[in-house]
């Protein structure tokens, strides 16, 4: 039994981890949700009874994009080592973490968006075609504003779901936290690193959720009235 | 104006195909309002979506100033969207964007910017009353506030046609009277051709000056409303003039009973005062009443004659514009 280790070094290498960990989701948040928004409005738009239905078209955008999100993170992690060598000449550390935590996130955000947009009154929708405005205006206009206070929501889920798979990024030298939670915590029975770990992470989350949340009611001017 | 030319639509439905619209004709007058009316499932909502091109008919044409409009497609058909104002059925206000911002919705989609929006946007906005709630949202305005805001929205791109789908079946009767007036005003101050979707008469008596009857997808009555409630036979007649009851031992007591229509303030005021007094005749009110089709008082009588020239009577005050039917009546059971 080795002695704890002291406060002040667990202190130095969380401090590490949980910067590598917000870099790597802030960053494949970004990325997954600008790739992803467009995804989801791409099957919204060609969803039955959207502004332009294709339903083949729709079927098979939703096919693969279901495949992407059913796709174990794991797999996705070593099968895109290749890409990430590709595009970043660079196949560790939390930068190479960054391509497949963004790849996996996209059809999920895909998803999400276009429920989002569903949730978009058809009566309010149709009013905005019989204004003459075209596709592109009526997706700008109506439906991403008409949602934004969702969508900053589902930003927030994201994040959320990004911070749990950043965990794994340890496998390909990603470090942040799930890394020195599992390396030090788990592997050397350290409980010191194991819980402190996982209350940071429990902070980052709650305060991923608090934030969107805020955002979301500040930019939302509907006011739900009780009856 | 707007013309609706042999409109067809078919959907497929459970048991088999649904025939929503089966070759329907309208015509509406350019600075007109007209009320299409008829039972749940007759194809208003059809007809309505057709005429916003939302839906695309099967065949038939859409003519807005002679030009047809149902088999545009793209730049074409937007602009042509442009002609026609929609009020959509239900609540149609972004609730993101001001009272203001809606209305300003289709002068963005037509290029129109900066002091002109804002003018044009101010104007329509004290067309419909609302000056003092430009910069409220949605969920802060009443039920009939937003339909008056929707209104000003459809209006904003100065279309030649308004449509509006059900304008005023969520509110109360009081709201729909202010809905009704904003209607009334688009077309009397900017003469726009009103193309009006409801299931509710007191829109028709309100407002309409043209009626088209709706029924399983074809028009089975179509005209000008006062001329259709002189004509005691059509649907228009019965759900528009007051009832008159029957009431056979009240009326065996006359030479002569008749069903009188009249239309406007000289036939109500005095036409059957002065046939009492020209022919001689009595002349007493069984059943009916008063009533108002937009400005015009309306009336239908069932009145009792009794006198030698009760048939004299009858002919001048259907020469002098009344419209008279005679019932079976008097104590010789003749028929009149
Ligand atoms: N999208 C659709 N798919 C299938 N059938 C439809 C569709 N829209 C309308 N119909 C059918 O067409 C017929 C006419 O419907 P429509 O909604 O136009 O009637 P309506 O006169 O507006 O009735 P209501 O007063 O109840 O609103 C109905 O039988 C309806 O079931
Ligand atoms: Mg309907």
């Amino acid at each position: 039994m080795r002695s704890a280790t002291p406060w002040s070094e667990v202190f130095d290498q969380l401090l590490v981890a949980t910067g590598e960990t917000l870099y790597m989701v802030v960053v494949s948040t970004l990325i997954a949700v600008l790739l992803g928004t467009p995804v989801g409005i791409w099957l919204q738009l060609t969803a039955p009874g959207g502004l332009n239905p294709r339903p083949v078209l729709h079927k098979v955008l939703g096919f693969v994009v279901d495949l992407g999100r059913s796709m174990p993170f794991l797999v996705l992690l070593v099968v895109l080592t290749s890409l990430t060598r590709l595009l970043l000449t660079s196949t560790i550390g939390p930068t190479a973490a960054i391509v497949p935590l963004s790849v996996g996130a996209i059809p999920f955000v895909g998803r999400l968006v276009q429920n989002v947009l569903s949730e978009v009154n058809v009566a309010v929708v149709e009013a905005a075609v019989t204004t003459g405005s075209s596709t592109l205006r009526i997706v700008r206009s109506v439906l991403l504003r008409e949602s934004l206070p969702a969508l900053i929501n589902a930003i927030g889920v994201t994040a959320i779901a990004l911070l749990g798979y950043s965990a794994m990024a340890g496998v390909v030298g990603g470090g942040g936290l799930g890394d020195l939670a599992v390396r030090m915590g788990y592997q050397r029975f350290n409980d010191r690193f194991l819980w402190s770990t996982v209350v940071v992470l429990a902070i980052i989350a709650t305060a991923i959720q608090l934030v969107t949340n805020r955002v979301a009611r500040g930019v939302d001017r509907r006011r739900t009235t009780s009856i | 104006m707007i013309t609706v030319e042999n409109l067809t639509k078919t959907f497929p439905g459970s048991t088999g195909q649904v025939r929503a619209l089966d070759g329907v004709n309208l015509d509406v007058a350019a600075g007109t309002v007209l009320g299409v009316v008829g039972p749940s499932g007759a194809g208003k909502s059809t007809l309505a979506r057709c005429v916003a091109l939302l839906e695309r008919p099967d065949s038939g044409a859409i003519r807005v100033d002679g030009t047809d409009l149902v088999s545009l497609d793209g730049t074409a058909l937007r602009a042509a969207r442009r002609q026609i104002g929609v009020v959509p059925q239900g609540d149609s206000l972004l609730r993101q964007r001001t009272a203001a911002g809606n209305v300003a919705l289709p002068l963005e989609a037509a290029g129109v910017a900066g002091p002109q929006r804002r003018n044009r946007v101010a104007e329509l906005l004290d067309l419909v009353g609302l000056t003092d709630k430009a910069g409220s949202y949605p969920d802060q305005l009443s039920g009939g506030q937003r339909q008056r805001i929707a209104v000003a929205r459809a209006l904003a791109a100065s279309p030649s046609v308004l449509l509006a789908d059900e304008p005023t079946s969520a509110l109360d009767p009081d709201t729909t009277g202010s809905v009704l007036t904003v209607l009334d005003r688009a077309r009397a101050e900017l003469g726009v051709t009103v193309l009006v979707v409801t299931h509710d008469m007191g829109v028709v008596r309100k407002i309409c000056d043209d009626v088209a009857v709706l029924e399983g997808g074809r028009v089975v009555e179509h005209g000008k409303v006062l001329d259709l409630v002189s004509d005691a036979a059509s649907r228009t007649a019965a759900s528009l003039l007051p009832a008159v009851d029957q009431n056979p031992a009240a009326e065996g007591a006359f030479d002569r009973v008749a069903d009188i229509v009249l239309i406007g303030f000289a036939a109500v005021g005095a036409l059957l005062p002065e046939a009492t007094s020209r022919f001689g005749v009595e002349l007493n009110l069984l059943g009916g009443g008063l009533t108002r089709l937009g400005e015009t008082p309306v009336a239908r009588f069932r009145v009792g004659l009794k006198g030698e020239r009760a048939d004299s009577a009858l002919e001048w005050i259907s020469e002098a514009g009344g419209s008279v039917r005679r019932t079976l009546a008097g104590p010789q059971g003749v028929a009149a």
